[in-house]
């Protein structure tokens, strides 16, 4: 076995010098629970594991003064489910981090690693697209803030540049009448990857919908904006034909490959069924919020 | 090699280990507490649940170096042969397995599952995600996902935990 050195900074600054020190031999280590997977398949061999979690800000939850969340990018899937009005505000986010792994995996894994992951068919990620979520990043040369659908680059590959860590997620604040909500399309009932994955917000007045996002996941090399199914449905009552053009906008911005777990015909198929029920539980949401 | 303290079951152990340890091959192989099994050894048999810090992860997927200071509640912690934990006993009552390979971590799963129920905590499975989270057989089920019995000794296991929780605390 090589040698491998464990930090664990109290603080960012330390954690980027670090990371940065080590020139891409280094490796964040959020909830471990993809990490170490990864490295005892040999998939990666990091000869420095840099432990995020003890850097406050990136453990904590936060409400913003304009109504919206800060979360920390180490901030595992239990806490947010423990916290008293997250849930409640992005029952849809909520729902998505609740289905990544088991409540084991939930106890450790971050939706921060969740996206770095990179995987394409990362639960909470079309969830955090559809929230309108920002993330702020820093690296060597400062800090940056990005949309999340920006992140993700490839299976396993991210755009953030090197010596960059992914810092938090920043949540909007809701107005009245909103709702989001994440479905997605598994062979069994739980523990499974997504074969498509939906996250839609929505906010309605009057039954007219006046703000919407998209989100689609495993059915790109990364999860997917999808601003023409938005605009179908922004000025819409949910009619049936904004309806089917949302799904038909969900069905065209599918790029999906043909695998064990669906075929390219089977998930270009399913992303329009997902939005059709996805939107109706945002709007539900949305009609009691 | 790292050093880690951990208070295992109410006691400080101190460790010299390799950074890539994991929690569970530090219970097991030097602090033989050999109850926590290794299944699949990657996150998705549960047999390695333990509690950290009073929530319920898989030892195998993480790295004891991440605890150090952390309170480690394992199945040796829970209850003894001549003490049985509630769930241990109604595990035993309901027949909750066959080989009891998995056990130690469905008895883990399943006291932290009715703790987060009673704390509120909602699962996938909650509908309704402004109301308290029901315990119903459908949540009990959801919420013990993460672990996997290859005998199928599943109704068991929720008969079992639905006995412990319909005791009065």
């Amino acid at each position: 076995m090589t040698d491998i050195r464990y930090l664990a900074p109290g603080t960012l600054d330390e954690a980027v010098n670090a990371f940065a020190a080590a020139a891409g031999a280094a490796r964040i280590l959020a909830g471990g629970t993809d990490l170490l997977v990864q490295m005892r398949a040999g998939v990666v061999r990091p000869g420095v594991i840099v432990d995020i979690k003890k850097i406050a800000e990136m453990t904590t939850i936060e409400e913003t003064p304009e109504g919206g969340f800060r979360i920390g990018a180490a901030v595992s899937g239990a806490r947010l489910a423990e916290h008293p009005r997250f849930g409640k505000a992005w029952p849809g986010v909520l729902e998505a981090v609740n289905l990544i792994g088991s409540k084991q995996v939930q106890g450790r894994a971050s939706p921060g690693g969740n996206l770095c992951n990179a995987s394409p068919a990362g639960d909470s990620v079309p969830a955090m697209i559809a929230a309108g979520a920002v993330v702020t990043v820093q690296g060597p040369h400062g800090r940056r803030q990005m949309p999340v659908e920006a992140v993700p680059a490839g299976p396993g590959r991210t755009n953030l540049t090197p010596g960059e860590i992914l810092v938090s997620f920043t949540l909007p604040p809701r107005p009245a009448g909103s709702g989001d909500a994440y479905l997605r399309m598994i062979p069994r009932t739980e523990m499974d990857i997504a074969v498509v994955g939906c996250g839609v917000s929505l906010t309605l007045e009057g039954g007219k919908v006046t703000a919407a996002r998209v989100g689609l996941g495993a059915v790109a090399p990364t999860p997917l904006l999808v601003g023409p199914a938005a605009e179908a449905l922004i000025g819409s009552r949910l009619e049936e034909e904004a309806l089917a053009a949302a799904a038909a906008a969900c069905s065209a911005a599918c790029r999906p490959i043909d695998d064990k777990r669906g075929t390219i015909a089977y998930r270009t198929k399913v992303a329009g069924v997902l939005l059709r029920r996805t939107a109706a539980i945002a709007a539900e949401r949305a009609g009691r919020a | 090699m790292s050093r880690v303290t951990l208070r295992v079951n109410g006691e400080e152990r101190s460790l010299e280990l390799d950074p890539r340890t994991t929690l569970l091959d530090a219970l097991r192989e030097q602090l033989q507490l050999t109850g926590s099994k290794k299944g699949c050894d990657h996150g998705q048999c549960g047999a390695c649940t333990v509690m950290v810090e009073g929530r319920r992860i898989y030892s195998c997927l993480t790295l004891a170096v991440m605890h150090d200071g952390e309170a480690v509640t394992t199945i040796e912690g829970l209850g003894r042969p001549d003490a049985l934990h509630p769930m241990q006993a109604a595990f035993v009552k309901h027949d909750g397995y066959q080989c009891g390979y998995c056990t130690p971590g469905q008895i883990c799963a399943s006291v932290a599952t009715l703790q987060e129920i009673e704390a509120g905590i909602p699962s996938h499975v909650t509908a309704d995600l402004t109301a308290a989270p029901q315990l119903t057989a459908e949540e009990i089920r959801e919420r013990m996902s993460g672990n996997i019995c290859r005998c199928g000794a599943y109704s068991n296991i929720v008969e079992a935990i639905t006995e412990v929780a319909g005791r009065p605390a």
